[in-house]
């Protein structure tokens, strides 16, 4: 196969469309972890319970637009019940229990949906709408890949008009460096965690279903996931969201030309690219150095 | 009694492992506890003793298996020599992991020991002509060990045992001689306060490096003998599920104590056995009694009964000295 540059640029193309994923993903890890100083270890189990969730809805109502609002709600609520009963008893007894129990819930996530929808998965389908390829100039692109770039795009600037711009977000901001004056100010602390972990989860979800129909769905589909979004957020630095979109474009495009040249290498080639930032950047490329103690 | 389990630690857990396969109902299933106990043992010491939770430590166990069969299936190496390889080279790995790991800290160690535990895992899994790619390394035979002219036939599984448990002593005794040197009291500081550990002039970075260099070579020991215990070295052996599984044993068994380990190692795998016999669903089973723990018994069942057992001799008159420290067992 020759490396025409029409081949490479198409290649990029899709380097991005896999990255808006990974982006996502390493948004809704951050933003958890950088309010409330949890790294969840169920973050890959919520994203396949999300495609689950996503092709279910799916094929019940046979809308995309309405499986893409209501499996975010959905996988928000269940981590809202998740903040609520099994994190929250945890806070204050150091960072690594939070850690453990989200890692001992993503089993059984995992055999949730292995009981819900057997163990083989469920078929994914590109929603009619968004079929079909669209001439990039370079070439043909597959329009739900490009429907994917623009999706995370909005999603990534409402959620930072949100954070930036509204009432919430800047409480979010506020208790994320320092929630002993947030409560003083009289804001009931506890319920902007619990909404917190709800979005993190929710994003999860939605990322879930995003990418449900570029990939097989099946229970064990989180598993190398959550490797491939902690990857990303080390490479972008905790608690970041321009280190986070950064982090996962640069990832899925590095994976993407990778596979184009030696596709042998592809999956290694991030945890490498991990590897050599860690050396130059042990905080990330964006991150505080101040996340790490 | 329990002080005298902590004073002769070594010996206590040996007495129990030396009995342990006559209440097991089958033998497999003893050499498979004995096989993860030291894999916990190793991942203790990191976790447990120095407080570094790592999640890539399946690397180790993947690594000291894979370089042993390799070293049987393409060299036909002998059995010890295979063993020392594989351990050399799960310290070797260790070493280059943990120095980049150790550059980061806190909630970052666990991110990065997992994904750079994944590099191993993919470049074993690629490198198909050694390793057999998917399908795992099979022909890992080793039927008769000769052992200075004595032969013991490794296919016998109570022979297998006490072959394996004979390791397994000599890294017990081992790592309890590592938890009573100065260098074990360094380690056991980093985990209580770094800084001042820092501040009082030992240099953290250095005993962390070393600290995870043997236990990866621990966890690798434990993987060598897997290897030869199932004459077959599945990929799943490299995967972070099975780090994930060594912290489940520690957490369950009780972290920073020497038995919890084992403790954690018989639940898991004898809760594993029964409940498949059950449903299939055995992950959500061990994962819902994981997260019990977690939330109610953080100490894990070793750790939580000492705890009970100390508190209650010691209550009636509180001693001054109940600070002191004291072996854990």
């Amino acid at each position: 196969m020759e490396l025409t540059p029409q081949l490479v640029s198409l290649q990029l193309v899709t380097g991005v469309a896999l990255g808006a994923v990974y982006a996502l993903l390493a948004i809704g890890l951050s933003l958890i972890f950088g309010m409330l100083g949890v790294v969840n270890f169920a973050h890959g189990a919520l994203f396949m319970v999300g495609a689950f969730l996503g092709m279910y809805f799916l094929g019940l109502t046979g809308n995309f637009w309405f499986s893409l609002v209501l499996t975010p709600l959905a996988v928000g609520a269940i981590g809202l019940v998740i903040e609520r009963l099994l994190v929250r008893p945890l806070y204050g007894r150091g960072i690594d229990y939070p850690l453990l129990l989200t890692f001992g819930l993503s089993w059984v996530l995992i055999e949730a949906m292995r009981v819900a929808f057997g163990i083989e998965g469920i078929p994914s389908s590109t929603p009619p709408a968004l079929r079909g390829s669209v001439d990039l100039g370079v070439g043909y692109f597959p329009l739900y890949r490009l429907f994917l770039i623009g999706a995370t795009a909005a999603i990534v600037t409402l959620l930072w008009l949100f954070i930036e711009k509204t009432r919430y977000g800047l409480i979010i901001r506020a208790g994320s460096r320092d929630p002993e004056i947030v409560r003083v100010l009289g804001i009931d602390i506890s319920r902007v965690w619990l909404a917190v972990f709800g979005i993190g989860c929710a994003i999860a979800g939605l990322s879930g279903v995003l990418a449900a129909p570029t990939r097989a769905v099946n229970p064990e589909m989180g598993i190398p996931v959550l490797a491939e979004s902690f990857v990303v957020t080390v490479v972008g630095g905790m608690g970041s969201l321009p280190g986070a979109v950064v982090a996962g474009l640069l990832v899925g495009i590095v994976f993407a030309l990778t596979s184009l040249v030696a596709p042998d290498l592809a999956e290694l080639s991030i945890f490498v690219l991990m590897a050599l930032v860690l050396l130059i950047r042990p905080y990330g490329l964006f991150g505080k150095a101040g996340y790490m103690g | 009694m329990i002080d005298f389990i902590a004073r002769h630690r070594v010996a206590s857990v040996l007495a129990f492992l030396l009995v342990f396969p006559l209440v097991m109902p089958y033998e497999a299933l003893a050499i498979n506890i004995l096989i993860f106990g030291l894999f916990a043992v190793g991942f203790n010491l990191l976790f447990g003793y120095t407080g570094l939770l790592s999640f890539g430590h399946a690397a180790f166990l993947g690594i000291g298996s894979y370089l042993t069969g390799i070293a049987i299936v393409h060299f036909a190496l002998p059995w010890w020599l295979a063993i020392a390889i594989g351990v050399a080279a799960a310290g070797l790995a260790g070493l280059g992991i943990g120095f980049l790991a150790i550059r980061t800290r806190g909630i970052y160690f666990a991110m990065v020991t997992l994904a750079l535990g994944q590099i191993v895992y993919y470049a074993f899994y690629k490198a198909e002509r050694w390793t057999g790619g998917e399908n795992g390394l099979r022909g890992v035979s080793v039927p008769v060990l000769d052992l200075f002219g004595l032969k013991l036939d490794f296919l016998d599984p109570i022979t297998k045992y006490y072959v394996i448990l004979a390791f397994v002593a000599a890294a017990l005794w081992f790592v309890s001689r590592v938890l009573d040197s100065p260098f074990g009291a360094v380690i056991e500081s980093i985990r209580e306060n770094e800084k001042r550990a820092a501040a009082c002039g030992y240099d953290v970075a250095r005993a962390k490096l070393l600290v995870f260099v043997l236990s990866a070579a621990i966890c690798g020991l434990a993987g060598t003998l897997r290897a030869l215990h199932l004459s077959i070295v599945p990929i799943d052996s490299l995967h972070y599920l099975l780090s994930g599984q060594a912290v489940m044993m520690c957490l369950l068994g009780g972290m920073g104590t020497f038995f919890g380990p084992f403790v954690g190692a018989a639940v898991f795998l004898y809760l594993e056995d029964v409940v498949t016999t059950l449903t299939r669903h055995w992950m959500a089973v061990v994962g819902g009694v994981f997260i019990a723990f977690v939330l109610f018994f953080p100490k894990g069942i070793w750790g939580t009964l000492i705890d009970r057992l100390a508190r209650a001799r010691v209550a009636p008159r509180a001693s001054p000295l109940r600070g002191a420290k004291r072996k854990s067992s």
